[in-house]
């Protein structure tokens, strides 16, 4: 068997009878000894590291890694630099816990400080708590900043990530908090139908930007109409679209939120990834999480610790607006290094990149008849109507390309800046034949 | 440790001082802010809000805990003092001149104590 | 030591990004300033960060009995694993065959952690344990709406459970009944009996306890809640006590989380992420988080399945997936002789630190613990001024990260340690001489306690400053 138990039978032997017990299962007397599970636990041997080895990488080895990828629908492959996973390979990072003790932490609790500020420079908000676990439960928890005791109801537009409504859908049935989805026009929020919608009980209304089917929302709009009704104004935005385009800030938010996966993080099959969320100063008691202040030492030396802590639920029990313990404070960590690597002008590049390859894969599937479904201003993702879907989407399979997602009335496709040219004329190329 | 003998006491330590028959203001004592150490926050209610005696009615955080205020009284929230929201140390530095909240409306009072008999209270 | 925003230069950068190979297209609704992040080159990048990691303590820096938190070594198998492109470069959207293996990494987690927990399914989605506890009450909460049980409205919390606990019931919807421990630091059992009722939806409960004690009760304890027709949810912050050696499932537990993070020794992170995986018995399979995976039995492939009356989804896509990967490497290296064996080892370990700081120190509750124990500094603080605070700020300078500091709240003036499997009798036997120091010189020289640490790159901190004024990011001045 593997063991990572360093103290030997001897050593053992040596602690017992400093215990005065004859043999370690005496000290589970408190344990109904009918409920031990001894010789009938069924688990397999234990193994080797040579044998483990083997016997995980088989499984990844099932997996299929693709070449390229032009799908994204809410976890996108991004390039990731070196230094990103240099950085995080650190072992007093990996291996340390939440920094509780402050004099010997400094090193985590300034990388959340240096997270925080880059959190609300990308967003244009005034305070970002330390992250929560993705952007679903980013936005769920956002809802919940905005309720109060007249504005009970939270509305999401319809053009939001299916996973982050459902989500939300979730953390509402346990809160009793009721959630009406706004329908979309044409790709996007109906605004008509917002304004319809929005009555004395409205605490919030949540639009993401770009949103899921890559279309840009008028952000401005969408939110003078939520202020008009007296409900906040959630944010749910792409960060590297952040590089470029106008920030929640710019547009009225009080919360901005989302999924900072494309900060530096693989796609890993869904997760670890990171939800980020920002606020106005007049919300920011109400985030959820750890948040890190900067102080000082009894000799004056700047430092940082983690501060409010008496929103948490560590104290304030079952006052508390969110149970939020633990984070994703290393996937953090890792977005820290990654925008500080990329600068402002690395992550306007990839954001250009990402659309301008969008956009070209576009026009070259509406040249062979593969036209958008939406009109208007997109990013990196749109729709295109497809007759064939499933032969196309195994063509490209069958060529090492992962094609775009099947969503309703066609595809919904992705490119980041990883994809070159030339991948998308040889993707097209492939489509080409079978349309 | 100051105990004014104008005002009424509460077990859970604050206090009342009455303005008219049916309105008074409300604070901690000085015993509270004492026990509660240095206070960074406070939670105040808002104007409007109906109030009972014995019941919470807004909290006050230190580092480390968080504690409730309990009303001395049932009654409406008339007015708040939000400065204290931007400077909750007033509460430590000068407890009687910080009130809370002042409540009107008042119809019951819960059993409040003198001066005299807070201050014995507290020093067993 | 200087913030990032404040080295280098306007102008340095890496050179990352290739030159656009298609027509430029930009976005008409464009920010007007540009984000003030950080400019530096390569080399000043690793730079700070390098010094940032050594300002940290980590379990591979030294002692870490941070009670309740099982900070046991990480292999580095576990992160190989992990990192293998197999799993790193997957689309949580591809094709369901061409994810197989990662299919089949949640299906075996699943199978083999139900054996060690007795129950009868699980879900990854769960991010981390209070995550866990709240998805784990929502299929409480489903189960009773499903039976038009409606009027279950409360949940039944001990004193000294985590605050996580009565957060969780809270934000699915429930009242909190907060019930009182006896002085054995277990459940009050009449007061338990008291609590219970037509409108119990649930007892949340952690057993061992959080200071460290198995319930003997525990049979008697979840029979109270069934027979008042209530389900019982077993926190599994301190399943690394008994795993592989008793089994929540036959404790009477319903539904459960594991910390992954924490017994199945996948890394802390500074905070995270973890991974609260969710099990529960057959009666709430049906309530589960979908997806869930299932395995073809004719054909032997993975596919995704929703179960009947799911709750819904509590995350995006299946969790922390790349936490699981290292939880599964642990489970399969130990495997059926090595999973109890640590779990006894722990326990061992604890009883050792326990006995020897007993020499000086008081014990909040009699022994034997299992995986940790408390202590109570209320007498040391009496006679001599020293807190428990103190104390861990003097272990700090031995490079010894403190333990838990007042937790649980039932004991005053707390420190609970938990030195896991993982630490030989010869780090616990340096770290009881260091403690022991320490009582004598609370004793002979307070006032060094008083002013420790010294030789951190930071002295204490003032909390209080910071949270009356709070500076919660940096303004390029």
């Amino acid at each position: 068997m593997g063991t990572y138990v360093p103290n030997t039978q001897a050593q053992r032997e040596a602690m017992l009878a400093a215990l005065g017990v004859a043999k370690v299962e005496d000290l589970f007397c408190n344990v109904p000894q009918e409920m031990l599970v001894g010789e009938n636990l069924d688990l397999p041997k234990g193994l080797s590291e040579l044998e483990v080895r083997k016997k995980v990488t088989a499984m990844a080895a099932k997996n299929r890694v693709y070449d390229t990828v032009l799908r994204g629908a809410g976890a996108y492959r991004h390039f990731i630099p070196s230094v990103v996973k240099s950085v995080i390979s650190r072992e007093e990072l990996v291996t340390a816990y939440t920094p509780y003790q402050a004099e010997i932490s400094q090193g985590i609790l300034q990388s959340i400080f240096e997270y925080q500020t880059m959190i609300c420079e990308l967003t244009g908000m005034e305070v970002s708590n330390a992250s929560v676990y993705d952007g679903g439960t980013a936005g769920a928890e956002a809802l919940a900043m905005c309720k109060d005791r007249k504005r009970t109801k939270a509305y999401v537009s319809a053009t939001t990530d299916p996973n982050v409504i459902g989500t939300m859908q979730t953390y509402c049935f346990g809160s009793g908090m009721p959630l009406e989805i706004i329908p979309a026009k044409d790709g996007r929020t109906d605004l008509e139908a917002l304004k319809a919608a929005l009555g004395a009980d409205a605490a919030c209304v949540y639009v993401q930007q770009p949103n899921y089917y890559g279309n840009m929302e008028d952000a401005h709009a969408i939110g003078e109409i939520a202020h008009a009704a007296g409900a906040k104004y959630i944010m749910g935005c792409n960060p590297i679209a952040l590089a470029v385009m106008e920030t929640p800030a710019e547009c009225g938010a009080d919360v901005a939120v989302g999924e900072a996966q494309p900060l530096g993080l693989d796609i890993a099959f869904g997760g670890p990834y990171l939800g980020y969320m920002a606020a106005t100063k007049a919300m920011f008691r109400k985030l959820p999480g750890r948040i890190v202040g900067q102080t000082h030492d009894v000799d004056g030396n700047v430092g940082y610790v983690l501060t409010l802590t008496a929103r948490e639920q560590h104290i304030r029990r079952e006052k508390a607006s969110s149970n939020i313990c633990s984070n994703q404070a290393l996937c953090a960590f890792a977005a820290g290094v990654y925008m500080t690597a990329m600068g402002a002008d690395g992550l306007a590049q990839a954001a250009k990149l990402s659309m301008s390859k969008a956009h070209y894969l576009a026009d070259e599937l509406a040249k062979i008849g593969l036209p958008r479904i939406h009109s208007g201003e997109y990013f990196h993702e749109f729709v295109t109507a497809c007759d064939k879907l499933e032969a196309v989407l195994k063509a490209l399979d069958d060529n090492g390309i992962l094609g775009g997602l099947p969503v309703e009335g066609g595809i919904l496709w992705c490119c980041t800046e990883v994809v070159s040219r030339e991948e998308i004329d040889r993707a097209v190329a492939i489509v080409k034949e079978v349309c | 440790m100051n105990f004014p003998a104008e005002l009424k006491y509460t077990k859970d330590h604050e206090w009342l001082k009455m303005i008219d028959d049916t309105t008074g203001i409300v604070g901690i004592t000085d015993f509270a802010q004492s026990e509660l150490g240095d206070l960074v926050f406070i939670n105040l209610p808002q104007e409007g809000d109906e109030v009972t005696k014995d019941e919470s009615f807004c909290d006050v955080e230190s580092v480390k805990a968080v504690s409730d205020v309990m009303s001395p009284v049932t009654g409406v929230v008339a007015e708040v003092n939000s400065e204290l929201e931007d400077e909750p140390q007033m509460l430590n530095e000068d407890p009687y001149g910080a009130w809370i909240a002042k409540i009107e409306n008042i119809t019951e009072f819960g059993d409040l104590m003198d001066a005299a008999d807070y201050e014995a209270m507290v020093q067993k | 030591m200087k913030l990032i925003f404040e080295k280098g230069a306007p102008g340095q950068h890496l050179t990352l990004m290739p030159e656009c190979d298609v027509p430029e297209v930009e976005l008409s609704c464009a920010r007007k300033t540009a984000p003030k992040l950080p400019h530096v080159s390569e080399t000043e990048l690793t730079r700070h960060y390098t010094a940032l990691a050594k300002r940290v303590h980590g379990v591979n820096d030294g002692f870490y009995p941070l009670g309740s938190c099982t900070m046991k070594y990480n292999p580095k198998i576990n992160e190989d694993m992990a990192a293998l492109p197999g799993f790193t470069q997957i689309h949580p959207l591809q094709p369901v065959e061409t994810v197989q293996g990662c299919m089949e990494v949640l299906s075996t987690t699943e199978k083999l952690l139900c054996e060690i927990t007795g129950m009868d399914a699980m879900t990854f989605q769960p991010a981390a344990g209070a995550h866990g506890e709240f998805t784990g009450l929502l299929l409480i909460k489903a189960y009773h709406t499903h039976r038009k049980d409606t009027a279950r409205t409360k949940i039944i919390v001990p004193d000294s459970a985590h605050g996580t606990n009565p957060a969780s019931a809270v934000m699915a919807g429930y009242t909190v009944v907060n019930i009182p421990s006896s002085d054995d630091g277990c459940v009050d059992v009449e007061a338990l009996r008291k609590a219970v009722g037509p409108d119990t939806a649930g007892l949340m409960l952690t057993n061992p306890n959080t200071v460290g004690i198995f319930d003997k009760n525990i049979l008697e304890i979840t029979k109270i809640v069934h027979e008042a027709g209530g389900l019982c949810y077993y926190d599994g912050a301190n399943l690394n006590a008994v795993m592989g050696v008793v089994r929540p499932g036959d404790m009477g537990f319903d539904v459960i989380h594991l910390n992954l993070h924490k017994t199945f020794s996948t890394p802390h992170g500074g905070g995270g992420p973890g991974a609260g995986a969710v099990g529960c018995k057959a009666l709430l399979k049906e309530f589960l988080p979908g997806p869930v995976v299932e395995q073809c039995p004719e054909c032997g492939l993975y596919r995704f399945a929703q179960p009947e009356h799911s709750i819904g989804r509590v995350k995006d896509f299946y969790g922390n997936f790349d936490v699981v990967v290292r939880a599964l490497t642990y489970v399969l290296t130990l495997g059926k002789e090595g999973i109890p064996d640590a779990a006894k080892n722990a326990v061992l370990n604890a009883n050792y630190m326990m006995k020897r700081l007993s020499e000086k120190y008081t014990m909040a509750y009699a022994g034997p613990c299992m995986h940790e124990f408390v202590m109570t500094l209320v007498d040391l603080h009496d006679t001599t001024g020293i807190s428990a605070m103190d104390i861990a700020k003097g272990l700090l300078d031995h490079g010894i990260h403190p333990p838990t500091m007042y937790f649980p709240l039932i004991v005053h003036e707390a420190l609970m340690i938990e030195p896991t499997e993982t630490e030989s009798q010869e780090t616990m036997d340096h770290v009881c001489d260091v403690f022991l120091q320490l009582w004598d010189l609370a004793h002979t020289d307070p006032q060094a306690l008083h002013d420790a640490p010294t030789k951190t790159p930071v002295r204490r901190l003032d909390e209080v400053g910071a949270a009356r004024n709070p500076v919660l990011r940096y303004v390029a001045g």
